[in-house]
């Protein structure tokens, strides 16, 4: 065996990025499992409490277990459900996104627009948009007899939650879409208009394989974000009425900042934070998969 | 089955791409357009496929216009630059993919896909998707897809451009003989002339959107018919200069004024433009030789076991073709001499008024 040179001090170099890691990361995540294994009765005092927290909120039949279990249940669909709409939608844009001239500026200036807008103002827009009283939405669907209030109708909230969020991120997934398609080289259009290969088939066959890549990155994207989602409801349905739009992160603002139950919130961080973790592992792992299956 | 391009023309805007082109291509023949990038191949290919329409002239069929005829409709296959294969789909489902469009039976798709796959040694990976292939195989399912559909028009627009040389060498064998047996109107783009040459046929050459001369491909390599015709077809380009003939005396770049007896014989006064190919541009002092000029060397470029040697002379730079590898330094004194009988005389409108007649250099023993 070869004789490696060695130096401790290498690890010097290293240094710079352990502080940064450990004030930005370990720090602040070491407070959170240190509140989620303690309890306190004020006056800063603490207590061991062990796994106690945890258990509470794996039980769906406990209070806050069920609590938790009903959020996860609503971001989830949440997220499948604007997955659902974005993705057909995007791709569908970035279809008839024009191919040439001033037209296709023009276009993805304006596909682009909602994705420029700060979040809190998506939000405080879309609160004022269904207003019964002056909002466009709001009073215009009422005013032609559909019955709609987000502030006391469930439904009608969740379907404002939707449909801003998919206002909000069709753009993206079309952008991204967009920069797909015109990756396929005119030559694969050419060969399927010579073989009278029909529309669907050149979508089938051609697009949506080609496409392919950018959209498990985009699924991943929103996913991520969607499953994290906070501000907007928080403007516009603050997660009511009642419990109907309260997703995880909102709920956790709710127990930690309202309730102050910093056990509960603690215990909450830690298992959404290992939610998150796994899905993003499930996703990146499928990727890689595909890649390594085709070939590529 | 004939083919006519009858006067097409093809304009975008200003822009004319395709400018008054005419050819004939009868069933059963190879036929090569050599031009280099821009001569717009890929564009008359497209006219051909009935890809796109011509703004005038018209396309025949069997002596009928099919300009209205829509593409899927036409008995037309395609091979690109690019390996175009469906990605989702597997080898066989590539190949048999234009098949399953016009809907024929399984039994006839099966036999067709296996004998299409064992022409072209695809056979082990009929169950891959292209991105498992390797370029080369990328590209012979492609050939296969075209090969299947016995088409009788098959258009190659430069095939083997991405390949490596030896896949490249081994194919451009093979083309040919695989479209030669099912009697179809084969059309091979290229940009090099040694691959013209190499495919045989007929070649047209192209220059700015218009056809320079068309005839059998050795004879418009001997005889280009004018000087863009030469020039498509000479790789490394034609050395050129211009010579203006009075009397018996006519003028040389380097300003010398020589005998033009040898050089252009029963020609009228005038100007012209002498070109000549690489192998014919020798080095090395000979004393009594009409035609000697001294340069320098410009750069020396080493190709297997040839070298090409650039030389300025003062008003352009010229190429040499040298057997074997020499390492000449940039700025060795160099003296070149051409024979008169090798050289190509074209008048002022570009005409061809004479050229050297075949014996044995590199190009005879090519054609």
């Amino acid at each position: 065996m070869m004789d490696k040179p060695w130096n401790n001090r290498a690890w010097l170099f290293v240094v710079p990025v352990l502080v940064v890691v450990l004030f930005s990361s370990l720090i602040p995540m070491m407070t959170v499992v240190n509140y989620s294994v303690q309890d306190t009765m004020g006056q800063n005092n603490f207590f061991w409490n062990g796994v106690a927290w945890f258990q509470g909120l794996l039980d769906p039949t406990s209070d806050i277990g069920g609590r938790f279990a009903s959020a996860l249940v609503r971001n989830l669909i949440f997220s499948i459900v604007i997955l659902c709409l974005e993705l057909p939608l995007g791709i569908a844009v970035a279809l008839c996104i024009p191919k040439q001239g001033w037209k296709v500026g023009a276009s993805l200036v304006l596909i682009a627009l909602p994705l420029l807008i700060p979040w809190t103002v998506v939000g405080t827009i879309w609160q004022i948009f269904a207003r019964q009283d002056i909002g466009l939405l709001g009073a215009a669907l009422n005013a032609i007899g559909i019955h709609y209030n987000d502030t006391q109708d469930p439904t009608s909230a969740w379907a404002t939650i939707v449909i801003m969020d998919v206002w909000h991120w069709t753009g993206m997934i079309a952008l991204l879409s967009y920069a797909g398609l015109k990756a396929i080289p005119d030559a694969f259009y050419q060969a399927a208009r010579i073989d009278g290969a029909s529309r669907w088939s050149v979508f089938r066959n051609i697009e949506l394989p080609k496409l392919q890549k950018v959209l498990v990155i985009a699924v991943l994207l929103r996913f991520m974000e969607s499953f994290m989602i906070y501000t907007e409801p928080s403007v516009v349905t603050g997660g009511g009425p009642g419990e109907a739009t309260s997703f995880l992160s909102l709920d956790l603002v709710k127990i930690a900042l309202g309730q102050v139950d910093l056990g509960n919130a603690a215990a909450m961080s830690i298992v959404y934070y290992l939610i998150t973790l796994t899905i993003c592992y499930v996703f990146f792992t499928i990727m890689t998969q595909l890649d390594q299956r085709k070939g590529v | 089955m004939s083919l006519e391009l009858r006067n097409i023309s093809l304009k975008q805007g200003q822009d004319v791409i395709i400018d008054d082109v005419s050819l004939n291509f009868e069933r059963g023949t190879m036929n090569v357009l050599l031009g280099p990038t821009l001569a717009g191949k890929t564009t008359l290919m497209r006219l051909m496929a009935g890809l796109d329409k011509p703004t005038s002239g018209d396309v025949l069929v069997d002596g009928k216009s099919v300009v209205q005829v829509p593409v899927r409709r036409r008995s037309v296959a395609m091979v690109y630059q690019q390996f175009v294969n469906y990605p989702s789909l597997t080898v066989y489902e590539n190949i048999a993919s234009p098949l399953r469009v016009v809907g024929l039976p399984k039994a006839e798709i099966e036999k067709r896909v296996q004998e299409a796959s064992r022409v072209l040694r695809l056979d082990p990976f009929l169950q891959r998707l292209p991105a498992q292939l390797s370029g080369g195989q990328q590209q012979r399912t492609a050939i296969a897809r075209a090969l299947v559909k016995h088409a009788e028009l098959v258009l190659l627009d430069e095939p083997l451009a991405n390949l490596d040389y030896k896949l490249r060498e081994e194919l451009r064998e093979e083309l040919p003989k695989l479209f030669a047996a099912t009697g179809t109107i084969l059309v091979y783009a290229t940009t090099e002339p040694t691959e013209a040459l190499l495919l045989g046929g007929t070649t047209a050459t192209l220059w700015q959107g218009r056809v320079t001369q068309k005839g059998p491909t050795p004879a418009v390599y001997r005889f280009p018919a004018n000087i863009d015709a030469a020039r498509v077809f000479s790789d490394p380009p034609l050395n050129e200069f211009t010579t203006t003939l009075s009397g018996h005396k006519t003028t040389l770049p380097d300003g010398r004024s020589v005998d033009a007896t040898a050089l252009l014989p029963n020609l009228a006064d005038g100007t012209y433009r002498i070109g000549f190919r690489v192998e014919d541009a020798k080095l090395g002092p000979i004393s009594g030789a009409p035609l000697t000029f001294a340069g320098k060397v410009a750069v020396t470029e080493i190709s297997g076991s040839e070298s090409f040697v650039h030389l300025d002379i003062g008003t352009a730079t010229w190429v040499s073709l040298v057997l074997g590898v020499h390492d000449w330094k940039p700025g060795a004194p160099a003296e070149i001499r051409i024979d008169p009988a090798r050289i190509f005389v074209f008048d002022a409108s570009g005409k061809l008024v004479r050229a050297p007649e075949a014996r044995a250099t590199r190009a005879a023993v090519l054609v």
